[in-house]
């Protein structure tokens, strides 16, 4: 910790490195092809799959291999105030951003002219929403039985003043003294390490990144044993 | 054999230089690692993986059943549950038939039985020209995951005939896994496909026709 930082201590108790308490479970929607919920604290998210199947307009489809369609919302009573459901510029972004990180993962050559329909809903938010919609997105497609490289596990890290800290809360995020707060949402794969998501609204030094990036890398991988955790028991609620 | 246990993309299965890759599984230097969620299986050298979940994915020889969802003026556009409809061409059925009369063979909403010619990118080709192939009349269609269908048919079709003299129905069993399920009352055909579900439901539990034989006596228990 940063003997300079007016952020000494958590408001929720927690070490500076430390997750809050996760829940996850796999096919929570039988309909679907695949279902998962992903939870950290108050933050919620669901993901469900559907496809491959036939993409329509057709003009779209990609003979050489399906495609892949990221939907995330945030329901309107996720959070204290209402928020008006529906496309805006922020969930647009994070569809891209989602969108990008699990195109690298997902192997679609074998359903050409197709479509994969991810769909992520936030019912209850309490910061870090995408990489929340994002680990609920993983196991939804593994469940579905779509062909992937590798597993993917998000962390949303972030800089409180000058203290590094990982797992932000909506009361962290909304920190105003010193330097404020910083918000960088990381994804780590699981079999290659490599980074598949990271972004950065605001200031931090190069040290502080190289620190954050082994921290997010090490959340990373408490979340991976969970969501296999949930994958390998279909149906049961796994906490950690 | 080792004991089957439920893998998730990216993991390990094996480690070790003599292991060929399988079915869904891929060699990234000394690890055999998992390209689908499913059940990893260790034969001598060889890792694969049998699916749990996922779409039928067509291969060239494979017969199947499907619907007719769409007809132009050079044949007939099949739904076989897979990620694209397959095409039964007018030169590909056993009769001539003239252009316009395409409705009188087979209407919209019916059931074939046909078989994949060839596969090429989202186009699958269908036949009915080799035997036993044709439309099926009456019936119910039951979809179970085409994973499963070797379960369901049994060793030598053990399973299946067994369904078949439980339930005194028809069944054609399609490899995309659609079944079609036929028999003289109602009650016989929803008696096999509550057999049928469970079968898909406990596939990878051990003494599976003990447990088959079992359930139907349950059934029959139920109906008195």
């Amino acid at each position: 910790m940063n003997k300079e930082s007016s952020y000494k201590k958590r408001s929720d108790g927690r070490e500076f490195n430390e997750i809050r308490p996760i829940k996850a479970k796999v096919g929570i929607v039988p309909s679907a092809d695949g279902s998962a919920l992903f939870e950290t604290g108050k933050t919620r998210a669901i993901a469900v799959v559907r496809g491959p199947r036939t993409l329509h307009p057709q003009h779209m489809q990609d003979p050489l291999k399906g495609i892949l369609r990221v939907n995330y919302q945030m329901m309107a009573f996720s959070v204290w105030d209402r928020i008006k459901p529906g496309i805006s510029r922020r969930s647009l972004e994070i569809n891209k951003v989602i969108e990008w990180a699990l195109s690298e993962i997902v192997d679609l050559t074998e359903f050409p002219g197709s479509v994969v329909d991810v769909l992520i809903q936030i019912p209850q938010a309490d910061a870090g929403t995408r990489v929340a919609g994002l680990n609920a997105a993983v196991m939804a497609l593994a469940q579905a039985g779509v062909p992937m490289k590798e597993m993917l596990s998000a962390v949303a890290a972030g800089k409180i003043d000058k203290t590094l800290v990982i797992d932000v809360n909506k009361e962290e995020e909304d920190y105003e003294e010193g330097e404020g707060s910083t918000d960088i949402p990381l994804c780590f794969g699981s079999f290659s390490k490599k980074i598949y998501l990271l972004q950065l609204d605001g200031k931090i030094s190069i040290e502080n990144f190289k620190e954050i990036l082994k921290m997010g890398q090490k959340a990373s991988e408490k979340i991976y044993k969970i969501q296999v955790e949930a994958l390998k028991n279909p149906g049961k609620e796994v906490r950690g | 054999m080792e004991e089957r246990k439920i893998v998730v993309p990216g993991e390990i299965i094996v480690e070790g230089e003599s292991f060929l890759p399988g079915d869904f599984v891929r060699k990234e230097g000394n690890y055999i690692l998992a390209n689908k969620y499913g059940l990893a299986e260790i034969e001598g050298r060889l890792v694969k993986i049998i699916p749990l979940s996922g779409v039928y994915l067509p291969r060239k020889g494979n017969i199947i059943i499907g619907r007719v969802t769409s007809i132009n003026y050079r044949g007939w556009l099949i739904d076989f549950d897979g990620h694209y409809n397959g095409f039964l061409s007018l030169n590909e059925v056993p009769k001539f038939i003239n252009k316009g009369e395409l409705r009188d063979y087979l209407d919209y909403g019916e059931v074939v039985y046909a078989k994949i010619i060839e596969v090429e990118g989202s186009s699958t080709e269908l036949s009915l020209k080799f035997k036993g192939l044709g439309k099926l009349e009456g019936g119910q269609l039951i979809s179970i995951n085409s994973f499963k269908v070797p379960r369901l048919i049994g060793k030598e079709g053990s399973m299946i005939s067994l369904i078949k003299e439980l339930t005194k129905t028809k069944i054609i069993v399609g490899q995309n896994g659609v079944v079609w399920v036929k028999g003289e009352k109602i009650e016989d055909e929803i008696k096999a496909k509550k057999i049928i579900k469970f079968i898909e439901e406990n596939s990878f539990v051990s003494g599976l026709t003990d447990n088959v034989k079992k359930f139907a006596e349950k059934l029959e228990e139920e109906n008195e």
